[in-house]
């Protein structure tokens, strides 16, 4: 097929998609859109890890950086909030900080970080190789702004917040302004957990 | 300059398009070293097509491309690229006839003309490069990918983000050697210099009103730029008004040359 058709076919597959409603999802699908879950990063606890311990495991995957002054904490407190709504099924579900500042993120100020938000909130860190071979397989950009007189810079960065069920398939997009509720909503279905 | 250099090396490396391009240069100047002195290649040929060669290559193989993934108005310069200037430049230096002659003999005789003549591929292309066909799929490509939805899940999903380049980029080799064939009808191109005019001044209008529309908008229409993250700090709306414009003005400037170009054919053959 050329990719003249096959461009027309997917994209008119995507519209009718987006047209019908797509499923019971409140957040926004990206099923077969985006990669699965692969990585090899460091925990806040200094371990190394993989996708592989995740297995099991609903994940949700988000970059953010410690000294974030809005974006991360507000993501974050959201997330873990949404979790508890979850109710026993929430220890099937991981959130995964991944920093895009490791120059000042130290895993102990990650480690720090990640436990105000909850046990269910873990930080990783890798080296600039790493981050950005993983920016490139979620297509997330980061980008660091200029140094202020104490050395202090803000970094720019993706704000949105991947779901990946317990096979590690990629399957909805938390984006900034979905609700609690709605992170929720879907995380319990994706567990198989009863609604309300 | 290491900086540079490193800028230079591509983004996401296409086997494909890096052999593409390496092809048509070494099948070009093959070609041209052998025209005989009738058919000699002029300068303004030999940099027309490797201008038009360098700037998509720039485009889809360096880190331009990194750069048009995370940048509303870098996308849209992209774009300008693959579907009007690098098609435009190549379509006007005329190297069909050239590539053919630089191509090893064996494959142009027994695969690549074979296959051209074969009624599938002709009907085919006389179908896309239909009268009508050709400026509404032009068109209507530039429409389908800044659809805010479509163009959501073409900057999410890598294989969707080729599809969506390499169909304009093959759209825009069709449209502008249709537009800027310099043969009349009668000496065999497909379409007549009236409605080739006609036709690149109707299929301005549209993209006119795209561009100022999105120019023009007071909210962010194409947020997966801010949710993937921004190639540096600018905000949503003054990048969506610079995409606006690029999508707005060259490309209107580009219709106008190429109808400057058709009459200038037409005032050579009176």
């Amino acid at each position: 097929m050329s990719p003249r058709r096959r461009a027309w076919l997917v994209a008119l597959a995507l519209l009718l998609a987006s047209c019908g409603g797509g499923g019971p999802w409140q957040l926004k699908d990206i099923k077969g859109v985006v990669p699965d879950l692969a990585f090899n990063l460091t925990d806040d606890s200094g371990r190394k890890v993989s996708a592989a311990d995740y297995r099991g495991r609903a994940v949700l995957l988000f970059f953010g950086y410690t000294n974030c002054p809005d974006v991360c904490p507000t993501t974050l407190l959201k997330l873990s909030a949404a979790l508890k709504d979850l109710g026993p099924a929430a220890q099937r579900a991981q959130v995964l900080f991944v920093t895009v500042d490791p120059e000042r993120d130290t895993l102990e100020a990650l480690h720090r970080y990640v436990r105000a938000f909850g046990p269910h909130v873990s930080g990783l860190r890798g080296s600039a190789a790493e981050l950005r071979e993983l920016a490139k397989r979620y297509r997330i950009s980061y980008s660091y702004g200029t140094p202020d007189a104490n050395g202090d810079y803000e970094v720019n960065h993706s704000s949105a917040v991947f779901v990946f069920d317990a096979a590690g398939d990629a399957r909805l997009l938390v984006l900034p302004d979905s609700s609690e509720q709605a992170i929720a909503h879907d995380l319990k279905i994706l567990l198989g957990a009863p609604q309300g | 300059m290491s900086g540079w250099l490193a800028f230079l090396l591509p983004w996401e490396f296409s086997p494909l398009a890096a052999a593409l391009a390496l092809g048509a240069a070494v099948a070009f100047v093959r070609g041209a070293r052998r025209a005989p002195p009738p058919q000699a290649v002029g300068v303004a040929r030999r940099i027309g097509f490797f201008a038009g060669l360098a700037l998509l290559y720039f485009v889809m193989q360096t880190h331009f491309d990194y750069l048009s993934q995370h940048m509303f108005y870098i996308h849209r310069l992209q774009h300008l690229a693959l579907h009007h200037a690098g098609p435009f430049l190549i379509a006007l230096s005329q190297p069909q006839a050239v590539i053919a002659r630089g191509l090893p003999q064996r494959l142009h005789e027994r695969v690549l003309t074979p296959a051209w003549r074969h009624p599938l591929v002709q009907g085919l292309y006389r179908l896309l490069q239909n009268w009508l066909v050709a400026p509404v799929l032009f068109v209507g490509l530039i429409f389908l990918w800044l659809t805010p939805e479509v163009h959501f899940y073409a900057m999410l999903s890598g294989p969707l983000y080729h599809v969506m380049n390499w169909s304009m980029l093959l759209d825009g080799l069709l449209f502008w050697f249709l537009m800027l064939d310099p043969r009349s009808k009668e000496q065999g191109a497909l379409l007549s210099l009236g409605p080739r005019i006609g036709i690149l001044l109707a299929a301005a209008v549209p993209q006119l009103a795209l561009g100022a529309h999105i120019a023009l908008a007071d909210h962010d229409l194409f947020d997966v730029y801010a949710i993937c993250g921004r190639a540096w700090a600018i905000s949503p709306l003054e990048d969506q008004e610079v995409g606006g414009l690029v999508t707005w003005i060259p490309a209107a400037m580009m219709h106008g040359v190429g109808t400057l170009v058709v009459l200038s054919y037409w005032m050579r053959s009176k």
